[in-house]
């Protein structure tokens, strides 16, 4: 199986420090790659793979005539072992780029390959997922092409109404949505591949697999998960996908997260919360969210409570992720005064300050969340202040950070303007001083004059 | 960072919205020299504000490749044999079993004993062909149902569905029940070609719709020569196949 959590394939003697040290420097490469705008380059995904390959083999080149074989062997063996066989030989050819070609431009290799996918024997439905995965890397994008008119198909036969996935139904439909995912990143995808994805009825397949649930099957959901973030990034027709229920599909999911999350605390969950954050915060930015019914909008308080729950296990095991959770809880409570009572009456602000020492972009966003329930009126700040707030806006006052200062600045003039006392109190804890350190900053000084007059002067 | 009691059980609470208290602003708020207003972000694909995210997944994607290029050992049991009456497949993974059983026994009809790869498509197989009701129906109004779920289009009769089905939706031309696959029986390809031909004749229409069966595969099952084998029923065949073809069973056993 493919799941990470099921036990990790690591090269024989490795040590630990070996491991992390090896994790560092194919993370430095990856972001190296991603600035260079070539992330998506499949090359980068399989630089390691044919080395630590089974017992040494090497990716072989298949000319047509063998592709044409193993696939006829395939399908029409009379022994199971085999056909099974013939569809390893396939897959380990196909880890080379030439033999992906071949393949591709071969007539009715696709649609064989589409047949083995519905295989009634575990076996060859398992070897054809792999191949198809295979197949996925190829730098055409032809593959993942043919795999877009198949996949109605194959999810009408994998997923239905069943109760129980097996696992080669999983592997199969894992492999659909990583080809998937990768065709959606293509340069092109947003003119082309997005829309007819958006128009056939992929998205609601996609959605289902989504669906908290019994049936929620990890690792597929992750790769549709992040399907569904190639589409919605690319800004196509994300008002489509919140008539389709998006936005109440991936909120319940969020919970489910959240309460995964409680349970436990495994480090894996960050790899469907990263694109479930992602999709949800993009989508709450179109028009059409307020022009549909009660039930396609996102108004559930309990969003705000999983939210957090995920912040927390995001400064636990993965702290990289914490904009990303803060931007959605930026989008959530921007222009809504219900999510921001929310922060109030759940007693949420003290644990936002508490991220403030984490890095500059969190400060900068938690400040901004913290501005947006500000900016609602007295009666948002007469919960704001007394409290722990006033002191943290003099620590981050200290910051040398230049849009740390500027958004506690922003956030203190509002204070100040909804809840005149709390300026007072300013005064007493000598925040006339932190101010004073950033008289001479030119993007800061009309705003740390302007304050010193309000505090001063009311 | 500490959470409130209050959050975890707000989580396992019900549905709802906070009340909200009352929104009151002044002009001054955010008034030069000042600049905050409170608005939603989108971020673009390409944004660096993605990046440890990207990375995360990628180093993810690593990971799993190399285990799809090392495909591990599958556990073995020792052998045994499918328990449903009339079925005879041996098996030494459980994997292959729960397989097996899945897309041959588990959604079956009672009426007619043909086997379908998922409850949904059982439950409109049994609508279409067992419900009298439905046949009725059927003569008024367009009550054949496209089988891709999201799609809501209804056709007069089966072979416009299954047209529907190939055009609009990409499925295999094939996926037919007229159209055996050779592959399905090397060792008795008249036999089946006939009898599909009289069950399209006797049945008229019926015989046509019933596109979503599963062929079990009988290639893979002659290892086992010398045990009964199952009826066979083909992707879209119907099971009365199974007791017409004689010339099968003598061959096998």
């Amino acid at each position: 199986m493919w799941l990470r959590r099921r036990g990790c394939l690591r090269p024989a003697g490795c040590g630990v420090e070996e491991l992390r040290r090896r994790r560092r420097e194919r993370e430095a490469a990856l972001r190296k790659a991603r600035r260079e705008q070539q992330l998506i380059s499949k090359r980068l995904l399989r630089d390691d793979a044919p080395e630590e390959g089974e017992g040494g083999c090497v990716a072989v080149i298949l000319g047509q005539a063998e592709i044409q074989q193993f696939l006829q062997l395939a399908q029409r063996g009379t022994e199971e072992k085999e056909r099974e066989r013939a569809l390893v030989s396939l897959r380990r050819g196909l880890q080379h780029p030439e033999t992906q070609q071949t393949f591709i431009w071969l007539e009715g290799s696709m649609r064989t390959l589409v047949g083995l996918l519905t295989s009634n024997q575990a076996l060859l439905q398992l070897e054809a997922a792999r191949c198809l995965h295979e197949l996925s890397h190829s730098e055409q994008s032809a593959v993942a092409e043919a795999c877009l008119p198949a996949t109605s198909y194959l999810l009408t036969y994998l997923s239905g109404h069943s109760s129980d996935f097996i696992s080669p139904h999983v592997t199969v439909l894992e492999a659909l949505g990583y080809a998937l995912s990768q065709l959606l990143q293509a340069k092109e995808a947003p003119e082309k591949i997005i829309p007819s994805v958006l128009g056939s009825t992929l998205p609601q397949h996609m959605l289902q697999l989504l669906q908290p649930g019994p049936k929620l099957n990890f690792g597929v959901a992750v790769e549709f998960a992040w399907c569904l973030h190639y589409i919605t990034c690319s800004q196509v027709n994300n008002a489509l996908l919140i008539t389709h229920g998006a936005l109440s599909t991936l909120g319940l999911l969020l919970l489910d997260l959240a309460g995964a999350v409680q349970r436990t605390e495994d480090a894996g969950l960050e790899l469907l919360a990263c694109p479930v954050l992602r999709c949800l915060s993009n989508l709450l930015t179109e028009a059409a969210v307020g022009a549909v019914g009660e039930q396609m909008q996102l108004r559930d308080e309990r969003v705000v409570a999983a939210l957090f729950i995920l912040l927390q296990f995001f400064l636990q095991k993965q702290p990289s992720l914490l904009p990303e959770g803060l931007w959605l809880l930026n989008n959530l409570t921007a222009n809504s005064p219900s999510f921001c009572t929310s922060l109030l009456s759940l007693d949420l602000i003290e644990p936002l300050l508490q991220l403030l020492p984490v890095s500059n972009v969190v400060s900068v966003l938690v400040l901004t969340v913290l501005c947006n329930v500000a900016e609602k009126g007295p009666a948002y700040c007469q919960h704001l202040w007394p409290g722990p707030l006033l002191c943290s806006l003099l620590g981050t006052l200290a910051f040398s950070d230049t849009e740390v200062v500027g958004q506690s600045l922003e956030l203190l003039q509002l204070l100040f303007l909804y809840r005149p006392e709390a300026a007072q109190a300013f005064l007493q804890q000598s925040g006339l001083q932190a101010l004073e350190r950033h008289e001479k900053e030119a993007q800061l000084q009309d705003r740390v004059h302007a304050l010193q007059q309000t505090a001063l002067h009311g | 960072m500490q959470l409130p009691p209050a959050v975890h059980a707000r989580l396992a609470g019900g549905p709802g919205a906070a009340e909200p208290l009352p929104v009151e602003r002044s002009p001054k708020a955010g008034a030069a020299p000042f600049r905050f207003t409170a608005r939603q972000v989108r971020f673009p694909r390409e944004h660096e504000f993605f990046e440890d995210g990207d990375v995360q997944r990628h180093l993810y994607l690593q990971d799993v490749l190399t285990q799809v290029a090392g495909a591990p050992e599958r556990p073995r049991v020792p052998e045994f044999t499918c328990q449903v009456a009339g079925c005879c497949q041996v098996f030494d993974a459980l994997e292959d079993y729960e397989h097996h059983y899945h897309t041959l026994h588990r959604n079956v009809c009672s009426f007619c004993k043909r086997a379908f790869p998922s409850g949904h498509l059982l439950d409109i197989h049994i609508l279409e062909w067992h419900d009298s009701l439905f046949q009725i129906l059927s003569e008024r109004q367009n009550m054949y149902q496209c089988l891709v779920e999201g799609c809501t289009e209804k056709f007069k009769t089966s072979k416009d569905r299954k047209d529907h089905l190939v055009r609009r939706h990409l499925y295999p031309a094939d996926f037919r029940f007229d159209k055996p696959k050779k592959s399905i029986s090397p060792a008795t390809p008249r036999a089946t070609v006939q009898v599909s031909a009289e069950a399209l004749g006797a049945e008229g229409e019926q015989a046509e719709g019933d596109a979503m069966e599963v062929c079990s595969e009988p290639a893979g099952e002659r290892h086992m020569a010398g045990r009964r084998i199952p009826p066979t029923i083909c992707f879209g065949q119907g099971a009365s196949r199974g007791f017409k073809s004689t010339k099968k069973r003598n061959k096998h056993q």
